[in-house]
């Protein structure tokens, strides 16, 4: 394993101070397509959610490019990404945009400036615990856990308004309520935990996040 | 020994009593019926799904995966890996791809997966040996191989196929256009049905995962999907991805009460209708899973 990064090297924020782009390019998956945009907006117009992003793909590639380090990290819009890959195919110049978009996502995510309440953000979170903890998803336990996301009150009406849905899932045998009790997933949790626990530390050194 | 043999990962929504356990059930009946035998991977994880990203990163989700292929070389050396879900198969498939082009990633990866005693050779499946099952039913058998086994053709059924995101974009099947594919109609046609060919909501996005945190937002998109099926005429949507048949069907019921429509349209997987026709009962083609039964289909399912 070539150690490229160390405890003492500096921050992301220290070690590319006023080069946005160039931290991009190093610590964003796919960050290094970013320079190829030619800004023609075709994949601002493929996003299924486009109305809800203040900066679309395009715009924000451009502000990236101009070293808007905040208003790019702490913006919700590729939040609204739904990884509908109309963007990566459409693109003329071949840029995997919606990567660069998750990817932009989980870095702001890891430096702590991505909008705390942002409900994807947020339901990522549950998925990927869910998932970590068994090694598969618990379907009943992400979904109880997602009613009850914002709270109590709101989490009762959400169960409340999904009341049908869930119903009509558990009627069918689509959706189990003992596996909520039971945790179910693989054999290897552990392994499958120390793997994962070994890839963050990894990844985290060489973009200087530990 | 059976005609095709391949190493199977079902995914998380297809186990039981899970959101896309009818997919299964339908997928077993037409895999018997085509001698196709799918050899589960043992122990398989979940892919991370395309949510994964926000918390999972890049090498956890390639590590993920990794795991997966490495005991798929493992206990069923030599098959392709097919995945059911889109998701789970474009999971599996950008990780081979990503750690082919990047040396650290795979150095990273094999240091650990070897501490669980695993290794991933990435020349022997390549992301040409990790596919859909839709892929496989149309590369490896074919529209006349498809439909020689079919004892009740779905006459009279109008259907609209939904093809959505991820089975189609960005790989495709068998070269054809992301903005038109035409596959599901041609299966339909296959099982003797008739597709709603000008069905314009084809490849629209149903919101994926962000039905659940964006609803307002995805139910418009839902919205369109549905409305246009009925435009056409059609009596039921069909659908290759399990995350498009539960966000279409389901909130079917909170979209009239916003909108205030009446809809009520079954949305079912082509390996239902490939079930049906082949003759299968309603139980085993899993349309008793269905939240909005499919009367004309089950009926076509119960007749003699
Ligand atoms: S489609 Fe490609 S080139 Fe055009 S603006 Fe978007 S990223 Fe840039
Ligand atoms: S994948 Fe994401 S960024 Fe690309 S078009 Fe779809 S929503 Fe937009
Ligand atoms: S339409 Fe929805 S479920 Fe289907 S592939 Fe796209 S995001 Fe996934």
């Amino acid at each position: 394993m070539n150690q490229t990064t160390s405890v003492s090297d500096p921050s992301p924020v220290e070690k590319y101070r006023n080069n946005f782009l160039k931290e991009v390019e190093a610590n964003v998956e796919e960050g290094d397509w970013v320079k190829m945009c030619m800004q023609c907006g075709v994949c601002s117009g493929s996003c299924p959610l486009g109305s809800a992003w203040a900066h679309p793909p395009q715009e924000l590639f451009m502000m990236i490019r101009a070293g808007q380090r905040e208003e790019v990290l702490r913006s919700e819009s590729m939040w609204m990404c739904t990884s509908c890959y109309s963007c990566v195919v459409r693109c003329p110049r071949e840029l995997p945009i919606m990567h660069i978009m998750h990817g932009l996502a989980n870095y702001a995510n890891r430096l702590g400036l991505a909008p705390k309440m942002n409900p994807t953000k947020r339901f990522a979170k549950l998925f990927w615990d869910n998932i970590a903890a068994t090694g598969r998803v618990n379907e009943s336990r992400l979904s109880i856990k997602l009613y009850f996301m914002n709270g109590l009150v709101s989490g009762i009406k959400t169960a409340f308004a999904m009341r049908k849905v869930g119903l009509g899932m558990l009627k069918t045998h689509r959706l189990n309520l003992i596996g909520f009790f039971r945790a179910g997933g693989i054999k290897e949790k552990n392994q499958l935990q120390q793997m994962l626990n070994k890839a963050y530390e990894i990844e985290d050194k060489r973009k200087g996040l530990s | 020994m059976a005609r095709k043999e391949y190493s199977f990962y079902p995914g998380c929504s297809s186990e039981r009593n899970a959101s896309a356990s009818n997919y299964m059930v339908s997928v077993q009946s037409m895999c018997k019926t085509l001698d196709i035998k799918l050899n589960e991977i043992p122990d398989w994880n979940c892919c991370g799904a395309s949510i994964g990203y926000a918390d999972g990163g890049e090498l956890p989700r390639h590590v993920m995966n990794a795991r997966n292929i490495a005991l798929s070389q493992k206990h069923n050396p030599g098959q392709d890996i097919v995945a059911t879900c889109a998701a789970c198969w474009l999971g599996t498939k950008e990780s081979v791809e990503r750690l082919s082009k990047s040396e650290q990633l795979l150095a990273d990866t094999q240091n650990i997966l070897a501490d669980a005693g695993l290794k991933v050779d990435i020349n022997k499946n390549t992301a040409s040996g990790v596919r859909h099952m839709v892929e496989v039913l149309i590369e490896d058998f074919g529209y006349d191989e498809l439909a020689a086994p079919v004892k009740k053709p779905l006459e009279g059924l109008k259907i609209a196929g939904y093809v959505g995101c991820q089975t189609n974009r960005p790989f495709g099947i068998d070269g054809e256009s992301f903005e038109n594919p035409k596959y599901l109609d041609k299966m339909v046609e296959v099982m003797g049905a008739e597709p709603a060919d000008k069905y314009e909501q084809k490849v629209t996005c149903c919101g994926g995962a962000l039905a659940f945190s964006e609803p307002e937002k995805s139910q418009a998109q839902i919205k369109e999907i549905v409305e246009s099926a009925y435009d056409h005429n059609a009596d039921m949507i069909v659908t290759p991805c399990p995350v498009c048949q539960m966000n279409v069907e389901v909130y079917q019921e909170q979209i009239n009460k916003t909108y205030n429509k009446n809809f009520n349209m079954p949305v079912v997987y082509y390996s239902q209708l490939m079930a049906v026709a082949y003759g299968s009962s309603a139980k085993e083609a899993g349309l008793d899973g269905q939240i909005i039964r499919s009367k004309k289909l089950e009926e076509i399912a119960e007749a003699k």
